[in-house]
């Protein structure tokens, strides 16, 4: 497995629209880092408009730690997309080729290369991710330097000391790594079922989007199914930026709110993993190949 | 009668004013103990304590030069403080010039008996509306000041004395504000996940924040680079 | 002769439709096997269920003596394979693309192999060329390549000639035949053109809507009797006239298009000769029609009943 497991490596890595993926990611990034240098401020005002009027908040505020938060929030759809855009075509692309009949009639069985090509798009993902964390934390702090990270959540805003914080983000990445096989993982399910990686891609997508909405909207309703939806966890990363407090209101370096939550979405993330590469595995063992 | 009338009349007046007198007299006293102090720099720890806000406590270094240069420098990192500044230091509280002192008689304060003088600006343009210090008239500090702004708002200030007390330079001091409900879109924050349960979110709702200031060290009548006071 | 396959009962159904419908046959190590049917027939679905592609609905399969289903990677490590058009990776060069199937076939890929390879099938100087600029017959040639890099002992062919010129067409017959007598080779090859597998097949398989028809050697099937000769001619209608009038009668077929038809035995073909020499008729070109492509109409006609 581990041969085959090269060899799609290889073939992704060949292919020009991986490395448009990476180019589009940065561009992405870039495009945030040169407006926040430039309009950083007046975002700022923007966001703590509402506590302004009762505190003078000063001292670094769009720091490089803050600039990575931003562009993590703001890349919650991009990302996703440029994942699936490999991952959604590990099976229908071969289809579409006419090469997943060459392949499947080799001597290799049906869950080895199955698991090979998601190992494959892991990787993929996985470098995609360490990419953008060099883009979005080492070269924020480059540019725009570090202290405290100031963030304002729905019901408080936190304040996290400098020192604190490195060890939050390594946290993060990890846990997007994990947010992001999700998708990964739920794309290649979606490639089993199409000769044509447009429709996996459009669907991986639309599955995302849908469940951010019913994730983001404060309706009875949804919020039963809100706990069973993915994307309600995806976005668990947000809790290592925010911390416990003692009974004097002084927050504990080093500790995370609600550790407990991070572990719950993890676990539930990790049995979406298995479950969609479980059923693919399944899947294509079944499946009478036509293409 | 009417000249036990006119008499009460003259006592009262006489009183009023030699309690004036004495209220005034006492702030004065107080002045010419804090102006020993010609310029110190202290380095301490600022901790900001409001319901809706996670802070952690911070290194700071507070610069004076009499009469009125103060400057908080943060060590390092992000400092919250209420709008308007903070007056870190006693001298402020009683650095008005123009005013009418007004004995408003005697309390208890933490277990001290103090005196509690009214002092009310006379310039109109003051932004100040009304100052009530609570006084240790025994050691001329000021242990605890209320100050109401017609800008920023009330204010609290008290003041916890110890190696310095001589110089009138407390080793913590508690400054209190009054503070608006925390109120912030989901569409800024982008965090959409609100499982707070409602008991929690109601301990949000405290009207009242501090910050508390606690000294390690003065470095006193050393001298202090104006510079500090320009940047 | 060994069995090399060995097919029992084979069934498959898409819903409603019956692809293939208790399939039998065998092929023997050595032979070059025929496999032909009309347009659907189920010779494609069949190929692909012998290579596990397609899981059958019923019967049983094997090859080289063992089961398909228990020893699949066993089996498919000797079969090199060729699926209609060959599809490969586009943004690959032709020896990107054999390397990497030869590296799934399990064989041990040196470079000289790949190249010996590639020489073999006449793209050694197109070796690191993207395969997206290559003419189907090209990629028809790096599809034989990647089917017989990893020496297989049967070797399935689907329609391999697509998109071949003839002197392609040539080289593929030949590299049948050498395959089958200087290799060693088992070749199951299914086409539609007929005079190559006539050229080339020593069993032939015919089946119709999925069941077989008739399988057996191509002397087996083919009646010499019944050998189809035309001729061209100077003059058509005088070498008709003398022909009916001659002990040829019997043999000869209406005049169709500008060409004279006659269905004798093969061996009276020099006979035939002589006597238009005799009667002075001068002859631009005789040729036996494709009796398989006579008898393959004739058995999948629907009214055709095989002979006990």
């Amino acid at each position: 497995m581990y041969n085959l497991f090269k060899l799609e490596l290889y073939k992704i890595f060949k292919r020009p629209r991986t490395y448009l993926s990476f180019a589009a990611i940065t561009a992405l990034i870039v495009i945030i880092q040169i407006g926040l240098k430039k309009d950083g401020k007046e975002y700022i005002s923007f966001v703590l408009a509402d506590l302004g009027n009762s505190f003078e908040i000063n001292g670094n505020l769009c720091n490089g730690y803050f600039v990575c938060f931003c562009i993590l929030q703001l890349l919650l759809i991009h990302v996703p997309l440029l994942i699936a855009l490999i991952a959604a075509d590990m099976i229908s692309g071969e289809a579409n080729m006419g090469t997943l009949r060459l392949l499947l009639s080799k001597p290799i069985s049906r869950t080895e290369f199955v698991l090979a090509k998601f190992a494959a798009a892991s990787v993929y993902t996985l470098l995609l991710l360490i990419w953008v964390a060099i883009l979005a934390l080492f070269v924020s702090m480059a540019i725009f330097g570090t202290d405290d990270i100031f963030l304002v959540k729905n019901n408080y805003a936190v304040q996290i000391a400098k020192d604190d914080i490195f060890w939050r983000y390594i946290g993060a990445f990890f846990f997007a790594a994990l947010a992001m096989l999700t998708v990964a993982a739920l794309a290649f399910f979606l490639s089993q079922f199409a000769e044509n990686s447009i429709g996996p891609i459009v669907a991986t997508m639309s599955i995302i989007i849908v469940f951010t909405i019913f994730s983001t909207m404060s309706i009875p309703i949804f919020n039963k199914i809100k706990p069973y939806m993915f994307t309600t966890h995806m976005v668990a990363w947000k809790e290592f930026f925010d911390v416990k407090v003692n009974a004097d209101n002084e927050s504990i370096f080093g500790s995370i709110q609600r550790p407990d939550k991070i572990i719950k979405s993890a676990l539930i993330l990790i049995a979406h993993i298995i479950g969609f590469v479980g059923i693919s595995v399944y899947s294509l063992k079944k499946k009478d190949i036509l293409s | 009668m009417k000249k036990i009338i006119t008499t009460c009349l003259i006592l009262m007046t006489v009183s009023f004013s030699a309690s004036a007198q004495d209220a005034d007299a006492l702030v004065k006293k107080i002045k010419t103990k804090l102006e020993q102090v010609n310029n110190y720099i202290a380095e301490g720890k600022m901790k900001t304590d409001v319901a809706f806000i996670k802070a952690p406590i911070g290194k700071v270094k507070i610069y004076y030069q009499k009469p009125n240069k103060l400057k908080l420098v943060k060590d390092k990192g992000i400092s919250i403080l209420p709008k308007g500044g903070v007056s870190i230091n006693a001298s402020s509280v009683i650095g008005l010039t123009n005013y009418t002192a007004i004995d408003a008689g005697e309390q208890l304060l933490n277990g001290t008996k103090v005196k509690v003088i009214k002092l009310l600006p006379l310039d109109e343009a003051s932004d100040i509306v009304i100052t009530t210090l609570y006084i240790d008239e025994v050691q001329l500090l000021i242990k605890k000041s209320a100050t109401t702004t017609k800008e920023n708002g009330s204010f609290e200030m008290e003041m916890y004395y110890g190696n310095y007390a001589n110089l009138g330079l407390p080793d913590k001091m508690v400054f209190s504000f009054n503070v608006k409900d925390y109120k912030m879109p989901k569409g800024v924050t982008l965090d959409f996940d609100d499982d707070m349960k409602p008991e929690e979110k109601q301990k949000l709702k405290k009207k009242k924040g501090r910050v508390e200031f606690i000294y390690s060290s003065y470095i006193i009548n050393k001298g202090i680079d104006p510079a500090i006071f320009k940047s | 002769m060994p069995e090399i396959i060995k097919v029992n009962g084979l069934c498959k159904t898409f819903g409603k439709l019956q692809a293939v419908n208790n399939l039998s046959f065998s092929v023997n190590e050595g032979d070059v096997y025929g496999f032909l049917g009309q347009n659907g027939a189920g010779k494609s679905t069949t190929i692909r269920m012998l290579l596990t592609l397609i899981a059958p609905s019923s019967g049983t399969i094997e090859l080289f003596g063992k089961s398909l289903s228990s020893h699949r990677k066993e089996i498919l490590s000797q079969i090199g394979a060729m699926i209609e058009r060959p599809d490969l990776y586009k943004y690959l060069s032709a020896y990107d693309n054999l390397k990497l199937f030869a590296k799934l076939s399990g064989c041990n890929v040196t470079k000289q192999l790949l190249m010996d390879q590639l020489e073999m099938v006449g793209l050694a100087e197109r070796a690191n060329d993207k395969v997206k600029g290559f003419s189907q017959g090209m990629k028809q040639r790096l599809g034989i390549a990647i089917a017989l890099v990893h020496n297989p002992a049967l070797v399935i062919l689907d329609e391999p000639t697509n998109g071949l010129d003839p002197q392609g067409i040539a080289d593929i017959r030949n590299l049948i035949k050498s395959l089958r007598t200087e290799h060693k080779k088992t070749v199951v090859v299914s086409s539609h053109l007929l005079n190559e597998i006539e050229q080339v097949a020593t069993r032939i398989l015919i089946i119709d809507k999925g069941r077989k028809i008739i399988e057996g050697t191509t002397q087996e099937l083919l009646d010499p009797n019944q050998t189809v000769v035309d001729i061209e001619t100077t003059d058509l209608q005088k070498a008709f006239t003398l022909l009916s009038s001659s002990n040829w009668v019997n043999h000869l077929q209406p005049l169709i298009d500008d060409k004279i038809s006659l269905t004798l035995n093969k061996h009276q073909i020099p006979d035939l000769l002589k006597h238009l020499v005799s009667l002075n008729i001068d002859v631009y070109a005789l040729q036996q029609r494709h009796s398989l492509e006579d008898y393959f109409l004739k058995v999948t006609s629907g009214n055709y009943v095989q002979p006990v």
